[in-house]
């Protein structure tokens, strides 16, 4: 069988210049704005990054000498150290329950701030003021307002409520203090706006359809809002995770509040040992990296989509 | 078919108000739904038939007035336990669960049994003729199919009042008429009492037992379509039902019901709706299809002649739209059952009948608050 010569379904030769069908793809001279990032992201992240994972590797002698030689030695010394070990547990035990005090304090306040009402912007202002302030100023505000001779313990006693002064700083709870201070209006404001994403109307429906309040937010609300509550630990989770002024300021830097960060601070600052100090932190890393995955590994078995509202 | 709407009597709204700060929104709504009735809200953005149907649902709590079902009160009822279902204009379906699990999200919360539940949720989707899509998400299903589910979602409960807040503004010309149908169906075929917000004129003659016209917050008419097609109450129901020729003239005679207007070279004579006197400055409203040019084929109506200059034809299939323009310089929208020129000075003829004539003033200044008085003047 002889088929007639047809001019088959060839594919069509681009007529257009090599520049134009790179631009077609997304290469063109745009791409330059990138730059400036770029080199940021080289030279103060890739780079040090990949030096300080180097340097993990390359052990202090003192360190070889006291937990075995070889490239693995520091790593040897963070996980048979029990003073260094600890650390882990130390700041766990703050960076968990202050993720969690702050998501979960922020829903109700993000809730009743949803609607309008007299004084709604003072309030929003006040609650979301600290921010400004840093973690020094708000440390040393805290040990003027809540140390053993500041105004709380004075007034407390004043008027008879107590007799002995609290020990509310340089312990655990200053640090907590300082760490929910700093991490609730956070927290709130990425709330916030997660929540103004949900179309108000899609609350209503459920209401016409005989769900109370307890219903409604168990099974429209919260399922909505899951994904912008895990979003919203993970990321005061890390801030808590890494704190080091507060720590050092209005804890108690080498008991209870003795944190990673301090720990690879005194690495470097006191024992100038810097390969160990960089294992510390690559592990601080590490730890993060764990419950961040466990987060989003959470967050993947929930609905992703559109939420209705205005975003 | 076991869906089937639960039985009330009537519905009363008694003296329904709702304001916000210092604004009426709604003022003295009263109306009575008997059961199986189709009622639409009918009226421009802001004229309270939204802040109405929220009302009844429960939504908007009354600020005014009392809301009974066979001569129970509802309004103190929440609006979890009235027992309505509503379907809002952007379908407010949840975005996380399946056209199934919305559908049966109502019958959970009632703890209806579970093999209940399965079979009427299985009828509200055949209903809905939505059963290849049962699993998916309402952001994988088109704007009609939403609508569907919105509707299956409100009707699988057997509410005993129906809402429907603009089902139809978001979808396309084509699908709004299919789901206007469809909705009628549902709405006779299940026995349902709806109630029905619309701006759209045409929806609302089509669809409704019973109109009900609304502007800023206060009630015009209430009426089957017919009457409000026909014999619009007011200048602003006319201009909501098509008397697309709104004009300001003066009285210059009146006999009886009949009355001749006039404006600088054009004279008609029309029917007075409400009552005016020689002198008055009033507005006139005839429809396109009742103001037509005299041809062979079409003599005169009445003896109610004027003439205009032809300024737009434009070609309608059976007839020509036209637009004319007269000696004092207003314009009107005419039918021909021919092409005149542009340009061309045309012979307009008009029953008398349907030529009605309104007061310009829309609302009796006496019943207004001096507030009210003062509103009025600055908008004037």
């Amino acid at each position: 069988m002889s088929a007639p010569t047809m001019a088959g379904p060839k594919s069509t030769q681009s007529t257009a210049s090599l520049r134009h069908r790179l631009a077609e793809r997304g290469i063109d001279t745009s791409l330059l704005m990138l730059l400036p990032a770029l080199i940021f992201a080289l030279a103060l992240f890739v780079y040090p990054f990949s030096y300080g994972i180097g340097l993990t590797f390359q052990p202090s002698p003192a360190t070889q000498q006291q937990w075995g030689d070889g490239v693995f030695s520091n790593y040897a010394a963070f996980f048979k150290d029990q003073f260094v070990f600890d650390s882990i547990w130390l700041t766990m035990r703050l960076a968990l329950p202050a993720a969690l005090f702050n998501v979960l304090a922020s829903i109700p306040v993000a809730f009743k701030l949803r609607h309008r009402f007299r004084g709604k912007k003072l309030l929003t202002t006040l609650l979301v003021l600290p921010i400004t302030l840093g973690t020094v100023l708000t440390a040393q505000g805290l040990l003027i307002f809540a140390g053993r001779q500041g105004w709380l313990n004075r007034f407390l006693i004043d008027i008879g409520l107590i007799h002995q002064p609290l020990t509310l700083v340089n312990n655990y709870l200053g640090v907590m203090f300082s760490l929910v201070i700093s991490g609730f209006p956070f927290a709130f404001l990425l709330i916030s706006s997660y929540l103004s994403g949900i179309d108000p109307s899609i609350e209503a429906a459920a209401k016409t359809m005989g769900a109370d309040w307890k219903q409604r937010f168990r099974r429209v609300i919260l399922p909505l809002l899951a994904p912008g509550l895990a979003t919203t630990f993970i990321l005061t989770f890390v801030l808590a995770f890494s704190v080091f002024p507060s720590a050092r300021l209005v804890g108690d830097a080498m008991g209870s509040t003795r944190v990673m960060a301090l720990m690879a601070y005194r690495a470097f600052g006191e024992q100038t040992d810097y390969p160990m100090a960089s294992t510390i932190a690559m592990m601080m890393g590490v730890i993060e990296l764990v419950v961040v995955a466990i987060v989003l590994m959470w967050r993947s078995f929930l609905y992703k989509g559109s939420t209705g509202g205005k975003g | 078919m076991t869906i089937a709407a639960s039985k009330f009597q009537s519905l009363e709204l008694r003296g329904v108000g709702r304001r916000f700060g210092g604004t009426d929104a709604l003022v003295d709504l009263n109306l009575t739904v008997r059961a199986g009735e189709f009622i639409a809200l009918l009226g421009p953005s802001g004229c309270g038939k939204s802040t109405a149907l929220n009302c009844l649902a429960g939504l908007l709590p009354l600020t005014h007035g009392q809301i009974l079902i066979d001569g129970k009160r509802v309004d103190t009822v929440a609006a979890e336990n009235r027992g309505f279902g509503m379907v809002f204009q952007n379908y407010a379906l949840f975005p996380h669960l399946s056209v199934e699990k919305n559908i049966a999200f109502g019958l959970h919360m009632r703890k209806v049994p579970k093999a209940d539940l399965k079979r009427r949720v299985a009828e509200a989707i055949a209903l809905v003729k939505l059963e290849q899509h049962a699993k998916k998400l309402p952001g994988q299903l088109s704007g009609g199919q939403q609508q569907r589910v919105a509707i299956a979602r409100a009707v699988v409960l057997e509410p005993r009042l129906v809402l429907m807040d603009e089902p139809l503004s978001n979808l396309d010309a084509k699908l709004r008429l299919e789901m206007r149908t469809e909705i009628r169906r549902l709405h006779q075929s299940l026995g349902l009492t709806t109630l029905y917000v619309t701006h759209d004129q045409e929806e609302a003659l089509s669809m409704a037992d019973r109109l009900v016209v609304l502007r800023e917050g206060r009630v015009q008419q209430i009426g089957t379509p017919e009457q409000l097609h026909n014999n619009p109450a007011n200048w602003h129901v006319a201009d909501f039902m098509g008397y697309r020729n709104l004009i300001d003239l003066d009285v210059t005679a009146v006999n009886g019901d009949v009355v001749t207007v006039q404006d600088e070279g054009f004279t008609l004579r029309g029917t007075a709706v409400q009552p005016v006197t020689v002198g008055e400055r009033v507005r006139a409203a005839i429809r396109p299809e009742d103001l037509v040019v005299v041809s062979p084929t079409v003599p005169v109506q009445g003896g109610n002649t004027t003439t205009a200059t032809v300024s737009v034809v434009e070609y309608h299939g059976r007839e020509f739209a036209v637009d004319v323009t007269t000696s004092g310089g207003l314009s009107l929208h005419v039918r021909s059952d021919h092409a005149p020129a542009v340009g061309s000075v045309v012979e307009l003829t008009a029953d008398p009948a349907r030529v009605l004539v309104f007061r310009a003033a829309l609302i009796d200044p006496s019943t207004l608050s001096l507030e009210e008085k003062e509103l009025a003047e600055v908008r004037r």
